[in-house]
């Protein structure tokens, strides 16, 4: 999978989550633009893990704070 | 460039630089509580007990308070052979060991009590800590390092969090409770690399207990090691009170139990206890074991002798499950909304709609003459903020209906019921 259709999963993932309907963009941050609070991230990084057949660990979880990044980390941990 | 004669903070031109208050992060927090306090409760988390008079029973406030909120679940702390046994240690060994347990720290009695942890639990290691939490930042963060996967369940206990930040382990939480999920990620994990499954007996926060069999059975299918936090099951559940490991028949599949001796034991410290054949390399290696100072003489004499007296604590044992019994049905039947659907420890978590009706709630219920815990977010699950009643073998069956009709009032005032 490329990083665009990566990137399209991902977006598909990420609706039921974002009650508010934020538009979501590549800087778009989780804690703040989306207001994720820490249950929203586990269930959201677990469907996307489920989703990829992958572990985004705490430590990797981390150095995400973007959209972009995260499209950026899964498409690196899917190879 | 270094004149350590300048003022701190102070730029090349002589202006102090804005200081930061490191505070500022901890103003909502403030904010929420003075708003608390404001509209005049009381609060919840600066109650002090002015007297002690039993295991269920203090003045606060200046009030007799039947404590329904203590982990005292086996009523020790007043037990005399374990109080004549604390005042014999102080009197022969004196009030503070002022040193590591690696160092001059190791008295006789930390021995007596590794050695009652042994025969209590039918394991070959025992190590004592100086708290229940140093017990699983220690063991945690240091067997489990670069490398290697903690795979854990999201509800954990802060002390198990802080073993897996202390340690440089890769960290993956799993869904509370949901085996397919803890599975998925075990089976997920990179090949070679090493795995620790960390679950709990009994979580307390909502006082529900862990699918153990399945969970640990599949952790040792996918090669990883299990750690089992025992620490709110110790001394009533099991045959032997060894905790939901052994009720369920797989504790010599666990690797290594942590338990606490602030809860059933009566006294404070924590410790392992584990039959793995290297262990006791962990006395050099774990440093909240070894950079910190040992239990005082008295807790340690007080702690084996109550360790031995809960092996013979079956009449205590069952009572304390009729208290538990009693009270989540009595309370279910008035309306309440508990954590659990029937009582599955001796924790009965009552959940409140939200944290303002929760402190009230709370508050009612000390007026009436009862402690129990507030809890509330972070430290709780889903953000819920709940009451929770932990019992003891030592309430009586009157006690229970007491504490019953001071649930009904309460939450009539307060509107919950």
């Amino acid at each position: 999978m490329d990083r665009a259709a990566v990137d399209s999963s991902i977006r598909s993932l990420i609706e039921p989550f974002n009650k508010k309907n934020v538009p979501i963009e590549e800087g778009t941050t989780f804690a703040g633009d989306l207001e994720f609070d820490s249950l929203t991230v586990m269930d959201f990084v677990a469907a996307i893990e489920d989703e990829f057949d992958i572990i985004i660990t705490m430590n990797q979880q981390a150095d995400i704070e973007t959209y972009g990044q995260l499209v950026d980390a899964v498409n690196t941990l899917q190879n | 460039m270094n004149d350590h004669s300048s003022t701190p903070g102070a730029d090349s031109s002589g202006t102090p630089a804005a200081a930061t208050d490191l505070f500022s992060k901890f103003d909502p927090l403030i904010q929420q509580r003075e708003q608390l306090l404001a509209a005049g409760m009381q609060d919840p988390f600066s109650l002090v007990m002015e007297k002690v008079l039993s295991p269920t029973r203090a003045i606060c406030n200046g009030r007799d308070t039947i404590l329904l909120g203590t982990y005292n679940y086996m009523g020790m702390t007043f037990d005399p052979d374990v109080i004549e046994a604390g005042k014999q240690a102080m009197t022969d060994f004196g009030a503070g060991t002022t040193g590591s347990r690696v160092l001059n720290g190791t008295f006789q009695g930390h021995r007596e009590c590794e050695d009652a942890l042994r025969e209590f639990y039918d394991m070959d290691h025992a190590m004592v800590f100086s708290t229940g939490y140093q017990a699983n930042l220690g063991i945690i963060s240091t067997i489990a390092g670069k490398g290697d996967y903690i795979i854990l369940d999201i509800d954990s206990h802060a002390s198990i969090w802080d073993g897996c930040a202390m340690g440089n382990a890769e960290v993956v939480p799993f869904k509370h409770n949901d085996i397919e999920a803890m599975e998925k990620r075990l089976k997920r994990v990179p090949e070679g690399a090493g795995k620790l499954v960390v679950l709990e007996g009994v979580y307390s926060m909502l006082g529900d207990v862990a699918p153990l069999k399945e969970m640990v059975r599949i952790a040792k299918e996918n090669g990883a090691m299990v750690l089992v936090d025992e620490a709110h099951s110790m001394g009533f559940i099991g045959e032997h009170g060894r905790g939901v490991a052994e009720e369920v028949g797989i504790i010599d599949e666990v690797d290594f139990i942590i338990g606490t001796f602030s809860k059933s034991v009566g006294t404070v410290g924590g410790f392992c206890v584990s039959n793995h054949p290297k262990f006791e390399i962990m006395r050099l290696v774990c440093r909240p074991y070894v950079f910190t100072a040992s239990l005082p003489p008295a807790v340690v004499a007080s702690t084996a002798t109550s360790i031995r007296k809960l092996k013979h604590g079956s009449n205590k044992r069952a009572h304390l499950w009729e208290n538990s019994r009693t009270l989540h049905q009595g309370l279910r039947d008035l309306g309440f909304e508990l954590g659990t659907k029937q009582a599955e420890s001796a924790i009965i978590a009552v959940i409140m709609p939200d944290l303002e009706r929760g402190a009230m709630m709370w508050e009612a219920l000390l007026t009436e003459g009862l402690y129990v815990n507030l809890a509330r977010p972070p430290a709780t699950p889903a953000n819920m903020t709940l009451l929770r009643c932990s019992l003891c073998a030592e309430h009586s069956a009157e006690e229970v209906q007491t504490i019953l009709g001071m649930f009904e009032r309460a939450g009539k005032a307060v509107g919950i019921i």
